[in-house]
């Protein structure tokens, strides 16, 4: 056990000794948290939108307000001639345009109907989607509150519509959706990528073999190497945790041991691939290579964290179940925002656990014979 | 061990699926001896070694290293023996006591030891003035003195040097074989590989690997007169200019 510490000392002295990476480690997280707040956010706000049709009726008048008094909405311009709205995309001046009929409020008095029409800027369809329904949303309230007088959606006839709510995330706040997602690709990073590197860099120093002569155990040397960065990972996870509550309003509902624990099987989980990178790799590069493309890349794209595993075709589904981070995203966002114990998250985290008792095996009885 | 042999090798093989490494190679070490272990590259002397060692296991052999069995007692093998190579001398991010404390503390040995010891490393070096530095500073000489001490720390009864010259100047050389002759005169087996054919000529015996297969063992003088040469660089020549592998 003595023998133990002198090797977790020592790697305490390497990742101390190496300044840059040490601040890359701690701060990466910060930067991330940052980004993703509120660069990266897709959350929309400041929607710029122009009024098309007659200014001066009621109707649309009253309905122009209505938008401009929205808080993620502006009405930056109001003229009268469809034909503008394209030049006004174009010089990037406006994002939606809602166009009333000639005698709006005539029509909607007379025929109990009008129509009206938003024409949204598509060239980012993610957000020309969200705004659209933005937009239509406060049309809908006014068409609510004039009773069975409807407003005629060009075309479209959707007179009832049902009020939605969203149970959690009632503001629907994406950092409540990246929160977890860059716990995961954090956690990933410094385990596996860092641990991957620092026993190859062993090997490719020929330190490996220096240390594998001498009478300590294979395996306390791997432990010895996982250690720090296992405690690097929970200064992470708490620097996270501060920095979504305090900066970013992000609230956990469940409990923080729980998360903690599922933290922990995921960090087992990257520490056993980083491993098997090492086993793999003779060179730093190539276990960076192997890392980077290899399981940053997946693990951003399949994970869920941008894109919805849900919305993939079903091949990539399948391929999205063996990223370990997927499940344990699924499960930090259940306990963060739905606040749920560990009865609702048991089938990820066996996935999980499961997933890091095969790799962890596999990684260990590899190391040995392959030295 | 009776008979003053530290190292005793019957058979040795290696394989490596269908290639032979190491093809059936037997030889003794005595105590207090520098043998001399030489080869082209790829003769197969580092996997050798690494079987002697404990890094790897022999696909057949029988024999001793330090008086315990090299199949079944790989673990107790490794109190015994020190190591040394060319490729890596020590942790350069480390301080040069740091290196010392480590590889005290992988050894075992009590911390009063360690700081016991690391005095004496010191002072015999001469280093007093480097103490503090990281390894990665001080000149390569200088680091490979010390690596060489602290393969002794744990006053092993082997010391397994794998080329550990190669890359200094001849007169640092020097210098470092004075320290080999010093740790051989206390009664330490030193087993030293090398490309130096001048270096052979310090051992007190040396094997010449060819092709997985030991072609000569002897001292340096009695191979000399076997080859009708005089030198070492003659011998080598002779016997590893028919070698298939390269």
């Amino acid at each position: 056990m003595k023998e133990f510490f002198k090797f977790v000392q020592k790697e305490f002295l390497h990742i101390f000794r190496d300044k840059r990476t040490i601040l890359i480690v701690l701060v990466m997280p910060v930067v991330q948290i940052i980004l993703f707040g509120f660069a990266i956010s897709t959350d929309i706000n400041n929607v710029r939108v122009d009024i098309v049709g007659d200014i001066r009726d009621n109707k649309v008048r009253e309905i122009a307000e209505r938008i401009d008094n929205n808080k993620y909405l502006d009405v930056v311009s109001e003229y009268e001639f469809v034909t503008m709205i394209n030049d006004r995309f174009r010089r990037g001046k406006s994002d939606v345009a809602v166009c009333f009929e000639q005698d709006f409020s005539k029509k909607l008095e007379k025929e109990n109907s009008a129509s009206v029409r938003i024409i949204g800027d598509g060239s980012d369809p993610n957000s020309a989607q969200v705004i659209a329904n933005y937009v239509m949303g406060i049309i809908n309230d006014e068409n609510l509150e004039l009773g069975q007088g409807g407003i005629d959606r060009g075309g479209e006839m959707e007179k009832m519509m049902p009020p939605v709510k969203y149970q959690y995330n009632p503001m629907m706040k994406s950092s409540y959706n990246f929160v977890p997602g860059v716990m995961g690709l954090i956690l990933m990073l410094i385990c596996s990528m860092m641990t991957a590197i620092s026993i190859v860099r062993e090997k490719e120093t020929g330190a490996m073999e220096l240390l594998l002569v001498s009478p300590v155990k294979p395996i306390w040397i791997i432990i010895s190497k996982a250690l720090p960065y296992m405690v690097l990972s929970a200064v992470n996870l708490v620097t996270i945790f501060l920095f979504s509550h305090y900066v970013l309003n992000v609230l956990v509902r469940g409990s923080l041991s729980l998360i903690a624990f599922v933290s922990f099987i995921f960090i087992l989980t990257s520490l056993a691939l980083g491993l098997l990178i090492s086993i793999m790799a003779s060179t730093q590069r190539v276990a960076l290579l192997i890392s980077g493309m290899g399981m940053m890349m997946p693990t951003m794209i399949f994970s869920g964290i941008i894109f919805p595993c849900e919305s993939m075709p079903v091949v990539l589904q399948y391929v999205s179940d063996i990223i370990p981070a997927k499940w344990y995203i699924i499960m930090i966002k259940k306990i963060m925002i739905e606040g749920v114990g560990i009865a609702y998250i048991l089938k990820e985290l066996s996935i999980l656990s499961l997933m890091a008792f095969i790799l962890l095996f596999t990684s260990v009885k590899l190391f040995k014979t392959r030295l | 061990m009776e008979n003053g042999n530290i190292i005793e090798v019957k058979g040795l093989t290696k394989k490596f699926g269908t290639f032979t490494a190491v093809d059936n190679i037997s030889f003794d070490v005595k105590k207090g001896e520098i043998f001399g272990f030489l080869g082209a590259n790829g003769a197969g002397k580092t996997t050798a070694m690494k079987i002697l060692c404990g890094l790897s296991k022999p696909t057949s052999c029988e024999g001793y290293v330090a008086g315990f069995d090299i199949n079944s007692e790989q673990e107790k093998i490794k109190h015994h023996i020190g190591y040394m190579s060319q490729k890596f001398s020590l942790y350069s991010d480390l301080k040069v006591w740091e290196n010392i404390r480590l590889f005290g503390g992988i050894y075992g040995l009590k911390r009063k030891d360690i700081a016991q010891r690391t005095e004496v490393i010191i002072k015999t070096l001469g280093m007093q003035d480097w103490k503090d530095s990281l390894v990665g500073t001080i000149p390569q000489g200088w680091k490979q003195k010390l690596a060489f001490s602290i393969a002794m720390i744990h006053e092993p009864q082997i010391v397994f040097l794998d080329e550990p010259t190669g890359g200094v100047d001849p007169e640092t050389r020097r210098k470092f074989w004075e320290m080999i002759y010093d740790a051989s005169e206390k009664g330490i087996t030193i087993f030293v590989t090398t490309h130096y054919m001048d270096e052979a000529e310090y051992c007190d015996r040396v094997s010449i690997m060819v092709d997985g297969r030991i072609e000569a063992i002897d001292s340096p003088k009695a191979l000399k007169e076997k080859y009708r040469v005089n030198n070492m660089d003659s011998v080598f020549r002779i016997l590893a200019g028919g070698a298939l592998r390269q």
